[in-house]
């Protein structure tokens, strides 16, 4: 059941089924799935280049026959976006994958795929920036990318991978928006780790995923693509990136109601809330991290400490909002990060932390810097520390191991 | 501005106007637009306008890296190229070229993508992509016009720089001659690479028609005067790479399939041909170009170009 994918195979659509796989494979059968529904319109291709821990993934595409797509197998991740880059400014559906280091070397056609307001769709595995060199979980490899004018998803599990990489095309594609999407999942804690995930058919996807138009796409018309803006230009160029950010929370909600129309579940809101009704003790996090973090939840509230979690998903555009209605009634908070901002500590507790209500004690924590295993009892500690402060101080690292 | 060069037997050396000049089946407009910015005698210039007419009315879209042929363009909404235009970042014309000709194989276009970049996005900051291209043999005409300088930035030396020649960068002289990237190319196997003479139109548009209609990766090589940081008179650039021909110094050739080799003008070997280039040019006063060095590292060149084009027989 494992080894082969039949709702992905070459001979048509299946019914929607459960499989065993990883968070790698549950990304590529997504990509896949999203790019033959683009065989009416212009297409698929994508750039592709290895990196542990999401190598998997690319490998499955590659595998896979694609009617109407291309995969081109380039020689560094810079050239990987370039090849995406290419093939959406054509008009094509593009995929692309890639980790940390290849992130790191990526990053000048990161910020140019959402410059040209590309809906490329990338998956990201959240992995440790080296050297020395480090395979395990860390979000500071996309979170570096924060300002790339791409909107970012960390995930929870391989259902949310896979889900996500299906409604970040639709989400970016949407005339209203027209941005790039990064769906981040943590390094091994579900690149390689199997779970049951529904992957729906063919048919499903196809009414779920019209084929892409983009208004932009460079055909015959003499028109330059990128070329060279004045400041007052490169405002109004700016601001329509805003406006399209802006426009993603609306857009999102949209997208989470044609997703339940289609696959018959719903996609997880930018903030998902854990036994928030009464808590005034609230724990913020991202990633795997946030499941931890329940499990944590439940053993205080056993202690009769009302405690609550948040888990940001969509990271940007940062849902504000959400965020301030969640904090309203908090006393404590504590922002735990997977991450580290040298200098400042946690880049999540430095863009959260304003928005939290006056008189409340926000404290950052740093657990799982490197890939540790943070276990519930980590969380115990930190919601310990939290519950015994007057008053915040520095961000506080947890050693994890 | 007058020639600093001396008037010489050049009538066997003439350009021809045959297949230059404006038909019939030419493009309704033309590739490179009046008006635009580029420095009065820019080889680059006369590329464009070669490449315009050679690509008639086969639909053609241009990918261009950061270098002076973007500056070219205008900026946002203008732009003075009459096709489609990409601007990519500096090391990824070639790989965003793959994504466009990809695209337009699935969907049956007949459109023929075309890199237009200069010596510092190819020799230097984009070879690793460049390569890649080359050797997944992609259906892409890479057309390098190379001024031997980072011309964009003020003029800084690229690994296209020729020893002796002085720029911000190396002001007392470059100490190193420059890649041979005809043989680089031509070693990737590609269907074919060669080397464009302005001062050879006709051998030129032969050249840019066969690489737009053929298929898989192909490469040209174009030495592109740049007045301004060759410190040379605009009017003297066609001139200047008629002296590096005549001389030996800049060899026009092919190579198909990475092994037939043809020459398509024999050079004089030309001793006062090389002294003119030199003395023409204010980027070699400084160090003082070595004559009878660069003359010995040609004839070397030559001995092993003229092994190569006799190796098919």
């Amino acid at each position: 059941m494992t080894t082969s994918n039949p709702a992905v195979g070459a001979t048509g659509p299946k019914p929607s089924r459960q499989q065993l796989i990883s968070a790698n494979h549950a990304a590529a059968i997504a990509a896949t799935l999203a790019a033959r529904a683009n065989r009416t319109g212009r297409g698929f291709g994508g750039g592709v280049y290895p990196i542990t821990p999401q190598t998997e993934c690319i490998e499955f595409l590659c595998a896979q026959q694609i009617e109407k797509g291309s995969v081109v197998r380039v020689e560094s991740e810079h050239s990987a976006m370039a090849v995406c880059m290419g093939f959406s400014l054509a008009g094509a559906r593009t995929f692309t994958a890639s980790s940390s280091n290849g992130l790191a070397y990526m990053t000048e056609n990161v910020f140019a795929a959402a410059f040209y307001r590309l809906p490329i769709v990338m998956m990201a595995v959240n992995r440790t920036l080296g050297p020395p060199w480090n395979l395990w979980a860390d979000h500071g490899d996309t979170l570096a990318l924060r300002d790339a004018g791409w909107i970012q998803l960390y995930c929870e599990d391989n259902q949310e991978v896979a889900d996500s990489i299906l409604a970040a095309y639709r989400l970016g594609e949407d005339r209203r928006v027209l941005l790039p999407v990064l769906v981040c999942q943590d390094a091994f804690i579900l690149s390689h780790t199997m779970m049951m995930t529904d992957v729906p058919d063919q048919d499903t996807v196809d009414r779920f995923l019209p084929p892409l138009d983009l208004p932009h796409r460079i055909s015959d018309r003499p028109r330059v693509v990128g070329g060279l803006d004045f400041p007052r230009q490169t405002e109004v160029h700016r601001g329509e990136h805003v406006a399209a950010m802006a426009a993603v929370p609306a857009v999102y909600r949209d997208v989470q109601d044609e997703f339940e129309r289609a696959f018959g579940r719903r996609l997880a809101d930018p903030v998902v809330p854990y036994r928030m009704e009464d808590a005034d003790v609230v724990l913020v996090a991202m990633g795997t991290l946030a499941s931890t973090v329940r499990a944590a939840v439940d053993a205080a509230r056993e202690r009769g400490v009302r405690a609550g979690a948040l888990r940001v998903r969509m990271f940007r555009p940062l849902p504000e909002e959400s965020l301030r209605r969640f904090f309203a009634g908090a006393k404590r908070i504590g922002v735990i990060d997977r991450d580290l901002s040298p200098g400042l500590g946690g880049i999540l507790w430095g863009e959260t932390r304003a928005l939290a209500p006056e008189g409340s004690i926000v404290q950052g924590y740093l657990a799982g810097v490197g890939g540790g295993d943070v276990r519930p009892a980590h969380v115990t500690r930190v919601i310990d520390d939290l519950c015994a402060r007057d008053r915040a101080g520095e961000p506080r690292f947890m050693e994890v191991g | 501005m007058g020639s600093m060069i001396p008037k010489t037997n050049g009538a066997a050396h003439e350009p021809m106007l045959g297949g230059v000049v404006q038909t019939a089946h030419d493009r309704k407009e033309p590739l490179l637009r009046a008006g635009n910015t580029n420095c009065g005698g820019c080889g680059m210039s006369i590329g464009l306008n070669l490449l315009g007419h050679a690509a008639a009315d086969t639909p053609i879209q241009l990918v261009i890296p950061a270098c002076c042929a973007i500056v070219t363009a205008g900026p946002f909404p203008y732009s003075a190229y009459g096709a489609p235009t990409v601007a990519t970042t500096f090391a990824s014309s070639a790989a965003v070229a793959s994504g466009l000709a990809h695209a337009a194989r699935l969907n049956g276009e007949r459109t023929r993508v075309v890199c237009w970049a200069g010596d510092g996005g190819t020799y230097d900051i984009g070879m690793a992509t460049l390569s890649a291209a080359a050797e997944r043999n992609d259906d892409i005409l890479y057309v390098c016009y190379d001024n031997e300088i980072y011309g964009n930035t003020g003029g800084q030396r690229s690994s296209a720089t020729p020893i002796g020649a002085s720029t911000s960068t190396t002001p007392g002289g470059k100490d190193v001659p420059k890649k041979d990237i005809v043989g680089i190319m031509a070693a990737h196997r590609i269907p074919y690479a060669a080397t464009i003479s302005l001062a050879h139109p006709e051998d030129a548009m032969r050249k840019m028609r066969y690489a737009i209609e053929a298929t898989g990766f192909r490469f040209l090589h174009m030495l592109s005067p740049c007045p301004t940081c060759w410190k040379s008179e605009p009017a003297d650039g066609i001139e200047l790479v008629r002296l590096a021909v005549r001389s030996g110094l800049f060899a026009v050739y092919e190579v198909f399939e990475g092994w037939r080799t043809v020459i398509n003008v024999e050079p004089e070997m030309s001793v006062p041909a090389l002294e003119r280039y030199f003395a023409a040019q204010g980027r070699f006063r400084k160090a003082g170009a070595d004559v009878a060095g660069v003359h010995a590292e040609i004839e070397r060149d030559w001995r092993r170009l003229r092994l190569r084009a006799r190796a098919e027989v």
